[in-house]
Parts: structure tokens; C-alpha cells; sequence
């Protein structure tokens, strides 16, 4: 470590260089090393008044921080948590928050601000040393592999080696197959493809699931619809409710725009549309009953309930698939099939 | 059977007994007679001051309501026909102020209410007889002392994905938006769900029954009461208030530290 001594003016560099006859230019155009700037000269140098208000506030934040643990300490105990009442929990950890942040930032801010103003501001230059070790060290390192390969006879006892390597290679196997078994066992994009809903599945309200009646849907009514069944389920309860969810409305008929292939799919002019959207997978359920648009709120895609769902706005790619419906003999809505295309948005494997 | 067993105790009735129960007897003859002619008297009336509400709210509609929504309150190219709306959607629409609007836009706006109860009771009163349409319900449902945890499941599942999970409005399409529901009146919150003023959609009684809608009001009623358990909320609004927060406020703040760290002492 060379310490050099302050306001010392123009410098070169600390080690000779060795030039190489020629490859060298005149040394004239080189950039000189200008060294380094004169001292900064702080206050609390020039002043030793200055210097001894500095550490009475350093000082001063060292006393914040004892203050600040000793309040969080009290605070804990004389703000305390009382069960069933959140507001307690908020104050508590207000008041203990407030201690432990006044503990550590004095700590922090008289450390900080110790080394900027009071410590010595000399600038320093600290040589590095080479990287590369020395030519003996070199050799012996070079010396001690050739020996270690000497005795062991691995270059020349292929078969062992070889084998080793082969054993090696073979280790991370058992680990592909148990990890490979953390997936579904039947085929994932098979179930991507079918939800719960089938022919005769009736319409149920979530999460209540009590079937809805065709006459209960009055004219610009929202049902969030689950299939019947899904309230009992024992596992898969939210990968199957996210793959089913269904927003049902009823549009005055002579507004319903029907495609005439899908006219049997809805039930006097209540169409049940499903809910996960078509871009990224988000419920679309920001229906307005007097535009009949339906809102994505993740990205803001526009859905035309009264034209098949069309995509009349943002990044979704294709219409919201339309659960085909109809009534039962009791007069319960009831599904005719599952979708005829997946919900949800594309995947790899998804024929379009 | 008390008189048989302790005989003593009959005899000693104190002697003003007989008026005592003289005056109670005459007290309980008059007040029941009174209750009846009274009854009598407001059966008589009830038609005669429902007939003069009607009228005076017909009057009120004709002066304030008729330009928009037609003479019959048949609709116009600037208003809808309020036949059928229901006595209850003219309390949540001018009893929040919605009615009568400022100027046509994409959904009308709050503003401070224009009429006093009495007269909003008499519109309504008046728009009740156009065509059947839901009615004033019972105060029972409205009463906002349901199952919380029940009317915040409805909430999350029914209305928050326009109103906010904490109920702190968001936007829609094309200018219009859902209106923060924090401090309304229980009827108007009822109001709307039955009704479905302007976009949103109707939750009849029967997609939510009347305890289900007391629930998501005691629900609504419970988030007014309670203040954010985690402190400052920037409002509820989720990502967009969080989000600016942290990035001016947040990496603010730490490039101000670390400038401060690295900046030489004076």
C-alpha cells in the first residue's frame, strides 16, 4: 500500500514501464496521468467548532437509536396484540415498527454520516498486484498434475475411467423419473381440454350451488354459474371451478345476434358464455348490461356478448367459448354438452 | 288453589284494592276504544293521503322528470320509460343524487340529492302505479346485521370484480365506471342490486335472496366501520396506487440514499 501525500500535484504511475523498442510511441503524446485532484477540504477540517457540533449529532443519532430500541421494546408490551381485534394489530406493529426503524437507521445514518464527516479524507492509491501467480508455482501446480496422473493411471486405465464416467452420467437418471411423476399421470392436455360440464349438467349459482331456474333469470341479470356437482368435489376443487366457471345473462332476444349454427345454444335470449378469458386466462365477469360488453380487468379485452362474444377490443385472440344450454323437464337450466373448444387461453397443443 | 292453600293470605287484600282495579278496568276499556276509532280513522285516511301523494309526485315528475323521460314517462330519444321501474329504483336514483342529471354523458354521475325524502316517496310513489315494479322491501333486509363472512364471499364473487374487493369502485369501458361503495345509505345499496341502475347488471331476489343481499350490505357496512388492519391503503386500488407508490416514492427514496451515501461531506 503506497500512500501518497496529499495536493501533491501531477504524478505518474507508480511502476516503471518496460517499452518495447518498437513498438513504442513518443512518450510526449501519451495521456499523462494527471494524479490525483487537490484535497477536498470539509468543514469539520477547517473547523474544529464545526467538527464538535458533527459529533454531538452523530452523537445524537446514536442516542435515536437507543431511544428507538427501547421504545419498540416498551411499545410491544404497552401496545399489545389483543385477539379478535385487527386494530390492535395495527397499532402494535405501528408502534413497534416505528421503534425498530428509529434503532436501526440511527445507527445507520450516524455511521454513515461519522465516516463522511469527521473520519480523515485523505485519498488514497492502492497498487494491485498481478493476477497471474509466478512462473515456479505454475510449474509446480503443472508438476503436481502430471505426478497425481502418474499414480492414479488415469489416462491409461481407460476401462476405469470410462466406467466412472458412465456411472456419472447414469446418477441424475432415478431423479428424471421421480421428478417426472410430480406430473399428472394421464395426459395434461387432454384434461386442458374437457371440463366438468356434459350433457344434462345442471346450471348451479356459486358458490351456494343451488340450480337456477330459466324463469329466475330475468332480463339483464348476472348468474355466476358453477356446474352441479362442483360444490361436493373432495380434490381439484379450484383447477376444475377454473376450467367450468361460467357467467350466465339474459339479453332482451330481439339484442342476442345469433350465430344460426349455435341458435339452439341459448334459451330465450339467456346465453351462458364461460368465464375464463381467451387472452391470459383471467375471469371476465365486467358485464354491462345496457352495452352488453364484458371487461377483462387484467388487459382490458372487450367481449360483445350480443355477437357471440367477438373480441371488439384488446389482446384477446378469440371469442369466450359459449356453453351450449337449454332446460330440463323441471325447468332447470341444464347444459347440452361441455364446450366445443377449450377455455382459457391458447396452448401449445390446441388445435385452433 | 293458592286461596285454598294459604286462606290467610286472601284475607288480607288491602281495601283500596277494589277501586285500584276499578280505575285499570276503565283505563283498558277507554285506551281500547281509543285504538279502535283511531284505526278506524287511518283506515279511512289511507287511500285519501296515498291518493295525495301520487299527486303531488305526478306534479314533481311533470316539472322536474317529463323532459327526458316524456309526459307518461314513455321514454324519449334522451331518456328511458320509468314504466315498470319500481318504486325503488326512483328512491336509489334521485336519493343518491343520479336523478335528475346534470347533462347526458357516459353514465350519470352522484351529485348532492335534489329533492327532500318526502318528495323522492312521493315520485316514487307515483312511478309505482305506471306498471308493478320492485317495491320498497322490508327494512329487516337492509338492516346490515347479516353474516359478514357470508356477504363478503357474495361480494367477492358477485361484485367485486367491477367494485373492488374492498369496494373501492374501478373502471369500464368507454368512460363509464363502478362507483365506490364506501358510506351509502343500506337502501340504496339494496337498491341497486335489485334494480340495476344504468350498466350493472339486476341481482333479483331471486339470484340473491333478500338475507343474501342484507349480508353483502352487512359486509359493505362491516369495511366502513373498519379501518385497513395493514396500515395505509393508497386507496384499495390495488396495483396501479401501489405500483406509482413504490416506484416514486420507493426507488425514490433509495436513489436519494444512495446519492447522499456517495456525495462528498461539505
Amino acid at each position: 500500500m503506497a500512500k501518497k501525500p496529499p495536493a501533491s500535484g501531477l504524478e505518474t504511475s507508480g511502476h516503471d514501464e518496460v517499452m518495447d523498442p518498437g513498438t513504442a510511441v513518443e512518450r510526449s503524446s501519451a495521456p499523462q496521468n494527471p494524479g490525483l485532484a487537490p484535497e477536498h477540504q470539509r468543514v469539520t477540517d477547517l473547523d474544529e467548532k464545526e467538527a464538535k457540533g458533527m459529533e454531538r449529532r452523530i452523537a445524537g443519532f446514536f442516542l435515536l437509536s437507543i431511544i428507538g430500541s427501547v421504545f419498540a421494546a416498551v411499545a410491544y408490551v404497552v401496545f399489545p396484540i389483543i385477539p379478535g381485534d385487527m386494530s390492535s394489530v395495527r397499532l402494535n406493529n405501528l408502534m413497534v415498527g416505528l421503534g425498530l426503524s428509529a434503532a436501526l437507521l440511527g445507527v445507520g445514518i450516524g455511521a454513515v454520516q461519522w465516516a463522511k464527516a469527521l473520519m480523515h479524507g485523505h485519498e488514497l492509491v492502492e497498487e494491485r498486484h498481478p493476477t497471474r501467480g509466478t512462473e515456479e508455482a505454475r510449474a509446480a501446480a503443472v508438476e503436481t498434475f502430471q505426478q497425481a496422473n502418474k499414480e492414479s493411471g488415469f489416462t491409461r486405465r481407460s476401462l476405469v475411467r470410462n466406467t466412472l464416467f458412465g456411472a456419472l452420467l447414469a446418477a441424475p437418471i432415478p431423479a428424471v423419473v421421480l421428478f417426472r411423476d410430480l406430473a399428472p399421470a394421464d395426459d395434461p392436455i387432454a384434461r386442458m381440454k374437457q371440463t366438468m360440464w356434459a350433457e344434462g349438467v345442471r346450471l348451479t349459482r356459486d358458490p351456494s350451488g343451488v340450480p337456477i331456474k330459466a324463469s329466475e333469470v330475468t332480463i339483464g341479470s348476472a348468474f355466476h354459474v358453477v356446474p352441479d356437482g362442483w360444490k361436493d368435489l373432495e380434490h381439484h376443487k379450484l383447477e376444475e371451478k377454473a376450467k367450468a366457471a361460467v357467467l350466465l345473462m339474459r339479453l332482451p332476444v330481439d339484442e342476442l345476434n345469433e350465430d344460426p349454427a349455435k341458435s339452439s345454444w341459448s334459451y330465450q335470449g339467456i346465453v351462458a358464455y364461460s368465464k375464463i378469458c381467451t387472452h391470459v386466462g383471467c375471469p371476465v365477469a365486467l358485464y354491462e348490461q345496457q352495452t352488453h360488453h364484458l371487461l377483462c380487468p387484467c388487459h382490458q379485452s372487450e367481449f360483445d356478448v350480443a355477437n357471440h362474444c367477438e373480441v371488439i377490443f384488446g389482446p384477446a385472440a378469440r371469442p369466450l367459448p359459449q356453453l351450449p344450454i337449454t332446460i330440463d323437464a323441471e325447468g332447470y337450466l341444464v347444459a347440452r354438452s361441455d364446450f366445443t373448444e377449450p377455455v382459457g387461453p391458447s396452448f401449445w397443443e390446441r388445435e385452433l | 288453589m293458592a286461596s285454598s292453600r294459604s286462606p290467610r293470605r286472601s284475607g288480607r287484600r288491602h281495601p283500596l284494592m277494589g277501586a285500584l282495579l276499578l280505575v285499570i278496568g276503565l283505563f283498558v276499556t277507554g285506551g281500547a276504544y281509543a285504538a279502535a276509532s283511531t284505526g278506524i280513522a287511518h283506515a279511512q285516511d289511507a287511500p285519501i293521503a296515498q291518493e295525495a301523494l301520487v299527486e303531488e309526485g305526478e306534479k314533481l315528475f311533470l316539472a322536474n322528470c317529463a323532459s327526458c323521460h316524456g309526459l307518461n314517462a314513455e321514454g324519449t330519444v334522451a331518456g328511458p320509460t320509468l314504466i315498470g321501474v319500481g318504486a325503488l329504483s326512483v328512491d336509489f336514483q334521485v336519493g343518491t343524487g343520479r336523478m335528475p342529471m346534470a347533462a347526458s354523458g357516459p353514465q350519470a354521475e352522484v351529485k348532492p340529492v335534489q329533492f327532500t325524502q318526502p318528495q323522492i316517496d312521493a315520485m316514487a310513489a307515483w312511478v309505482a302505479t305506471l306498471a308493478p315494479g320492485p317495491g320498497m322491501p322490508d327494512p329487516q333486509y337492509y338492516a346490515a346485521d347479516g353474516d359478514v363472512a357470508n356477504g363478503a364471499e357474495l361480494f367477492r364473487i358477485n361484485c367485486a370484480m367491477c367494485h373492488n374487493v374492498a369496494g373501492a369502485g374501478g373502471a369500464l369501458t368507454e368512460g363509464k365506471y363502478a362507483p365506490h361503495l364506501r358510506d351509502l345509505q343500506p337502501i340504496h345499496i339494496y337498491g341497486a342490486m335489485v334494480t340495476g341502475p344504468q350498466n350493472m347488471p339486476v341481482f333479483s331476489d331471486m339470484n340473491l335472496t333478500p338475507e343474501e343481499k342484507n349480508d353483502v350490505i352487512s359486509y359493505l357496512k362491516y369495511l366502513d366501520e373498519n379501518p385497513s388492519v395493514g396500515g395505509f391503503s393508497l386507496g384499495s386500488l390495488g396495483p396501479v396506487s401501489e405500483g406509482l407508490f413504490i416506484w416514486l416514492i420507493g426507488l425514490g427514496g433509495l436513489i436519494a440514499v444512495a446519492v447522499w451515501l456517495t456525495a462528498r461531506s461539505n
